[in-house]
């Protein structure tokens, strides 16, 4: 299957490490990714931000992008720019009045998945382990992002990949499916709210006795990665991409790119 | 015959009376944060709610399909809502009551106040209702010289303190019991100076209380849940029975009524019935449902009036992407799953309609372009819990970003129209300066060489700790880690090479390590 990998903007400029793993995922199951050059990001930030007008370049460009290549289908390491590809790209080409972008919108929309829904629903991974190679011998969480969780119903998909992975260790995070307070500008725009929420996420995590808490989106990994490093607290973050990604021969190494004090790397 | 005219009636009609923030939603919420009483009440509450809702909702095999059902019926509502309030005003005429149009708060204060003249009354007992409440009744009548008692225990308590509900269906969900018994040693006449926080004992206080003001009371003014228009019959759904008291025993009833609350039947209402407890209480069934339908001799109030009230409501139907929020049957679902109003509480959305119905409902009945509510909208981190609550499926978290939406095109259109009035915020550079940087791949691949400069800036410790302007609400609680020597552009281009031909499953090449380095294929 040739597959186009969207690495979203957060990704492609700050973790990398989460798009590498990506293209290593698919790569080892035999298939072949392509990365469309003229890609930026999904246009959400403005979008959830009020700022139509100006989301609307963003998401022209990004349908644009998605539409030079031939391949089967588009992939993202991210629940919530997936959903807003799905969801926002036709809404903002239908608000400025442009019917021909909502349905090229639509048709970018409809090729493109999430990366677990991908695996599980596409490509039939199922035993991380055996399929991928998967080994990871620490002991994480999992905070499931709520764009995934309710504008994708990507339900269980990352964790059951989680959990076939070789040697990991899974602890339930209670009230897991509280938001960690991200928001996008919300966290700026009301960063006292955003804080308390991320407070009380911090501290579910922490409680677990977890080396690192994994997910599905790098923006929230971001934010809940920033709150455990101010606090001091030990616990990194990772994308569930990197976790599969991770192999005996190539472990992934723990301190992820919030540096955290314990050093606590690969054991 | 001579004629004056009128004029056209303005419109759209917009909200008035308790719809407003009183400062910015932000500010107002760090004040609420700080609050650690309140941030416990209200956690144990809400979690409390929420686990019955969601207890109650399982149990149901067809509970999507209900709330598909009540979202297809108030959609149908809100298209034919001008037939259905004739049809509704006949009925109702028909059978005794009279029917009252008002256009705004102050229409509807100033009918009711008159209606209660008429009837030489200076007390009334009341109904909880969240259109009195919205329209600001029990502060009018005291100006007027007519003293309204809440008996709803929980508004009852809040009316005591002389403060402001925080929730719409446990108004006093921000009090614990010892902060009532304390209140109600402070202001209840007659009460028993050895009470203790019992709850059995706080009970027993209010219903003598209360008791009292039942049987003395001439006029009775309530809300209403539903108004089916096939019968012209008005119903309120409630837990205490103080409700029914007060619908059953005064000679005159008066209730203030959102246009939208109309359901074309009985038919209808039987989706509702089973959708409202669930959703509000967490009870399969509610234990008072009382439904009339005008007046019956010699039996009940004589004199039945409803005040319909529009306050914004047109306007709100007017807009297209917002006008489902009218689907609202108030039964607060979506404030006790809102990770945002479990920690602030509800005082901090100043309108009577706090939590995320609060946060679209209130400016869509003001207009968004009402200065002092447009931070409402923003108060959401859009994690789409409420949506997934809602059990007439109201998406409040497009709601939201349609709002925001509308904010930010209203400050423009003021920018364009009144010149240097206005400058651009950080927040609109920011956002113009990322749509450039991010409407190509040139342009952020551009954008990405001055990563290195956040690299710097980080320094040995690999991570940024404060940063200036708005980004400051960032790094209040959160770093920001150095970026990376390499994006995956950069990556991609200079050292991802296509893998050889044919899978290689199993032996793994390096990836998402820190120390990128060329890929090798087997």
């Amino acid at each position: 299957m040739r597959i186009a990998l969207f690495a979203t903007c957060i990704v492609d400029a700050m973790y990398p490490a989460t798009a590498r793993a990506t293209v290593s995922i698919l790569e080892r199951l035999g298939h072949e990714v392509i990365f469309p050059a003229g890609q930026a990001c999904c246009g959400q930030m403005h979008v959830n931000s009020g700022y139509l007008k100006e989301a609307l370049p963003v998401v022209a460009n990004h349908v644009k992008a998605f539409e030079q290549d031939e391949y089967d289908v588009a992939v993202a390491p991210s629940g919530s720019c997936v959903a807003s590809v799905q969801h926002q790209h036709p809404m903002v080409a239908r608000r400025s009045g442009d019917a021909g972008l909502e349905a090229r919108a639509a048709a970018v929309g409809h090729k493109t998945y999430e990366l677990s829904q991908l695996l599980v629903d596409v490509l039939g991974v199922t035993d991380a382990a055996a399929q991928l190679g998967s080994y990871f011998p620490h002991r994480i969480t999992y905070h499931p992002s709520c764009h995934g969780m309710r504008l994708l119903r990507l339900g269980d998909r990352q964790l059951d990949l989680l959990r076939s992975v070789g040697g990991i260790e899974l602890a339930e995070l209670p009230e897991a499916e509280q938001c960690c307070g991200f928001g996008g500008t919300f966290s700026m725009k009301n960063a006292d709210v955003s804080s308390a929420m991320l407070a009380d996420k911090t501290a579910n995590i922490c409680g677990t006795g977890a080396d690192l808490c994994a997910g599905g989106d790098a923006s929230c990994l971001m934010h809940i990665g920033g709150g455990l490093s101010r606090q001091g607290s030990g616990v990194t973050t990772m994308h569930f991409a990197e976790i599969l990604a991770s192999t005996v021969e190539n472990p992934a190494a723990v301190s992820g790119d919030v540096r955290l004090t314990t050093g606590r790397t690969a054991r | 015959m001579s004629g004056t005219f009128l004029g056209m009636p303005s419109l759209p009609v917009f909200g008035i009376g308790n719809l407003h923030e009183h400062e910015p939603f932000p500010k107002a919420a760090r004040r609420e944060l700080g609050n650690p009483q309140l941030r416990a009440n209200l956690g144990h509450a809400t979690r409390t709610i929420r686990d019955k809702r969601l207890a109650v909702v399982s149990e149901l095999p067809d509970w999507e399909e209900l709330r598909e059902a009540g979202r297809a019926i108030k959609e149908s509502v809100m298209a034919r809502l001008p037939e259905l309030l004739e049809e509704f005003e006949a009925n109702f005429t028909a059978r005794g009551g009279t029917i009252h149009w008002a256009r705004d708060a102050g229409e509807a204060n100033r009918i009711v106040a008159a209606l209660i003249r008429d009837q030489g009354a200076t007390e009334v007992v009341k109904v909880k209702s969240m259109a009195t409440q919205e329209i600001g009744l029990n502060e009018y009548l005291e100006e007027q010289g007519i003293a309204a008692f809440e008996t709803d225990l929980a508004e009852l308590i809040v009316q005591l303190d002389h403060d402001k509900p925080s929730h719409i269906l446990v108004p006093a969900i921000h009090k614990n019991r010892s902060q009532v018994r304390d209140i109600f040693l402070r202001e209840m006449e007659g009460v028993d100076p050895e009470l203790t926080n019992e709850p059995a004992r706080l009970a027993a206080a209010a219903r003598a209380h209360l008791r009292r003001k039942f049987l003395s009371a001439k006029v009775a003014v309530s809300g209403a849940n539903f108004a089916l228009a096939d019968s012209g019959t008005l119903a309120v759904v409630e837990s205490e029975g103080n409700g029914r008291m007060c619908l059953t025993l005064p000679e005159t009833l008066i209730t203030v009524m959102g246009v939208e609350k109309l359901l074309p039947g009985w038919e209808d209402l039987e989706v509702f019935m089973q959708l409202l407890p669930r959703s509000s209480t967490g009870e399969r069934m509610n234990p008072y449902t009382s439904l009339w339908t005008g007046v019956t001799a010699d039996d009940g109030p004589q004199n039945v009036h409803l005040v319909l009230l529009d306050n914004g409501r047109s306007a709100a139907l007017a807009d297209e992407m917002g006008r489902s929020a009218l689907h609202c049957i108030r039964c607060s679902a979506c404030m006790n799953v809102c990770p945002v109003y479990e920690r602030t509480g509800g005082h901090a959305y100043g309108s009577t309609y706090p939590g995320p119905i609060g946060a679209i409902l209130s400016p869509l009945l003001t207009g968004i372009t009402a200065e002092e509510n447009n931070s409402l909208p923003y108060a959401s981190s859009l994690c789409g819990a409420c949506y997934d609550a809602c059990p007439v499926k109201i998406n409040i978290p497009d709601i939201l970003v349609h709002l925001r939406g509308e904010d930010v095109d209203s400050k423009r259109d003021k920018r364009g129209k009144r010149g240097r009035e206005r400058l651009p915020s950080q927040m609109d550079l920011g956002m113009k300066a990322a749509s450039w940087a991010l409407s190509s791949g040139k342009n952020l691949g551009l954008v990405e060489k001055a990563l290195p400069l956040g690299r710097l800036a980080a320094g040995p410790d690999r991570k940024i700790t404060k940063l200036p302007g708005i980004a400051a609400g960032w790094t209040q609680s959160r770093d920001i880690p150095a970026p990376p020597g390499q994006t995956f552009r950069q990556w991609w281009d200079k050292e991802h090479q296509a893998p050889a031909a044919g899978p290689g499953a199993g032996a793994a090449p390096a990836a998402g390590t820190e120390a990128p380095g060329p890929k090798e294929n087997p």
